[in-house]
């Protein structure tokens, strides 16, 4: 049995760069409470299963699924942490509801990136503790030889990388829950400080917190409860080998295989034409070029191109990260790939207020997971 | 079985071999530092205790008292409605005598971690120690008070409560 699933909730507290007013719980339950609502459900009797996306490590406790049920409803019911990025979340409500073994599912990831205080020695730690750990770099690093050889490979200059953070900067100025809008140009961009040749510090996203709960039902369920169900269409996922030494540093292959995975589940053959819009991840300038060309959205070697022409501005033939993106919402940690799939919903719903887009009907969100790993994920969802 | 062998093949490798690094080895202190947001539920909560006081929380719907306080019920799912003081005295539930500790050492003096039900509350209990107590004496049903710390050492912590001791 395969049924089609639909987002047909969504709830979020705004993405901001510190957030003293509420504790971890009281931003999930905000969050939680505001999607059901949308929905139109209650958690206790409506929701068949629950998913959250947290790492103990971000939030600084072990074993920090026990610390998730009573926040978004779900004590004593079915729920599991994926400490992984949350659009792998989307992934497993999309497999419980499509194979027939749950109807309605909530799936949530929060950020309280604010409350890490030492964020690089995280990051740090995840490297490899033999091969790589020794030599004391600070883990940016590979963002840094990741730009360079997408650059060299590409042809793609740091003028165009420059040009992604101007866009979503902007963009995020019509977006009233983004905490980084900023009107600057390509220069303030090159002349910003250098952080990780050719890495500049407007280059690289701010952390920020804030929390997201969609509801997600099965075809039936989602008819009688929503007015305006949005589809996910097809979902994707993929990983690279972990090691510095032998991933793929030009290309961001794992993002392709996601994408072809999610293409082929939503029937599109060609993506550029298929698909209006896309959220993709953007933690850095650079990646975002290098996610549209390793998703299709662009010919190999045209990302720059793109960005220089205008093209993916939000009135542009096709809009990337209208919501401002990770460079102008703030990156949100694991939630990031929910963010992303907020957006697409929004617009496809067409309650993205300044932000909407005309005449769409079909949009891509795209995650990654953050340094060091070279993993993602990606969603296609769609108004009809 | 074993008793055949008397030599075990590998190269058995002793504590000085790892010292004097005759093995690869590698140390790394991770430096993992957080400031949690208290928010209004911690918050109030701490702050009460600072000032000597237990306070939490009621849910109007399933007309339950919530401790420690929060903001919201997770059975109703719902705000809360109302903050609500509550006393500093109660009854045993459950309790545990602890004679080692965190890195598995021996306590020369057990702890008695146990969960108090606050009088009045309608069964809503604390987590918290029993102390100035024979630990075989401690039993269900107990009645103890709250021992609070002075109050200029009191910080807005859970362990402004010192302990608490039999009535
Ligand atoms: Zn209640």
């Amino acid at each position: 049995m395969q049924r089609r699933v639909a987002v047909i909730g969504i709830g979020y507290t705004p993405f901001r760069p510190i957030s003293p007013d509420l504790s971890f719980k009281e931003m999930m339950f905000e969050a939680a409470q505001k999607a059901y609502e949308d929905a139109g459900v209650c958690p206790r009797h409506d929701i068949d299963a629950f998913v959250t996306c947290e790492e103990d490590f971000t939030h600084g406790r072990s074993i920090f699924n026990i610390h998730t049920p009573d926040n978004i409803g779900a004590v004593l019911k079915r729920i599991h942490t994926l400490p992984a990025e949350s659009l792998y979340g989307l992934a497993d409500a999309y497999m419980l509801i499509n194979t027939g073994l749950v109807d309605v599912m909530a799936v949530e990831s929060h950020s309280k990136a604010s409350n890490m205080l030492t964020p690089n020695y995280l990051i740090a730690h995840a490297m490899d503790p033999v091969y790589n750990k020794p030599l004391s770099y600070n883990p940016y690093f590979i963002a840094g030889m990741e730009m360079n050889r997408y650059m060299h490979e590409r042809g793609v200059t740091k003028e165009q990388c420059a040009l992604v953070s101007v866009k979503n900067k902007a963009n995020a100025l019509l977006n009233p829950e983004a905490a980084y809008g900023d009107r600057i140009s390509v220069d303030d961009v090159l002349n910003s400080e250098m952080m990780f040749w050719p890495l500049s510090r407007l280059d690289m996203s701010s952390p920020a917190d804030g929390g997201i709960v969609l509801v997600l039902a099965c075809e039936e369920k989602a008819r009688i409860l929503c007015d305006k169900p949005i589809w996910v269409r097809g979902v994707g996922w993929c990983s690279d080998a972990p090691s510095l030494e032998t991933r793929e540093w030009g290309e961001a292959v794992y993002a392709r295989l996601a994408g072809e995975m999610a293409y082929r589940l939503a029937g599109i053959e060609h993506p550029r034409k298929e698909v209006d819009f896309a959220e993709v991840d953007d933690s850095f300038s650079y990646k975002e070029l290098q996610h549209l060309e390793a998703l299709k959205l662009c010919r190999s070697g045209q990302a720059g191109f793109m960005v220089e022409e205008g093209a993916t501005k939000r009135e542009g033939e096709f809009p990337v990260n209208v919501s401002g993106g990770s460079l102008g919402v703030g990156r949100l940690d694991e939630a990031t790939g929910l963010q992303k799939v907020l957006e697409v919903v929004l617009q496809l719903r067409g309650e993205a207020g300044k932000r909407q887009l005309p005449n769409i009907k079909v949009g891509l969100a795209q995650s990654w997971r953050g340094l060091p790993a070279n993993s993602g994920a990606v969603a296609i969802l769609s108004n009809e | 079985m074993t008793e055949n062998i008397k030599v075990w093949p590998g190269t058995p490798l002793s504590e000085k071999d790892i010292k004097e690094k005759r093995i690869l080895v590698t140390e790394w202190q991770p430096n993992l530092k957080y400031a949690w947001d208290a928010g209004i539920g911690y918050g109030r909560y701490f702050a009460e205790l600072k000032k000597g006081r237990i306070v939490g929380t009621r849910c109007d719907k399933c007309r339950r008292v919530l401790l420690p306080a929060r903001v919201f019920c997770e059975w109703c799912f719902r705000t809360v409605d109302a903050w609500v003081h509550l006393q500093d005295t109660g009854t045993v539930n459950t309790f545990s005598v602890a004679y080692t500790g965190t890195a598995a050492e021996r306590l020369k003096e057990p702890l008695i971690p146990a969960l108090i039900e606050i009088d009045g509350s309608g069964g809503v209990a604390i987590m918290h120690l029993i102390s100035e107590v024979d630990p075989w004496k401690v039993k269900m049903g107990m009645r103890v008070r709250a021992v609070w710390k002075p109050e200029q050492e009191r910080e807005g912590a859970i362990t402004d409560i010192a302990y608490w001791k039999p009535i």
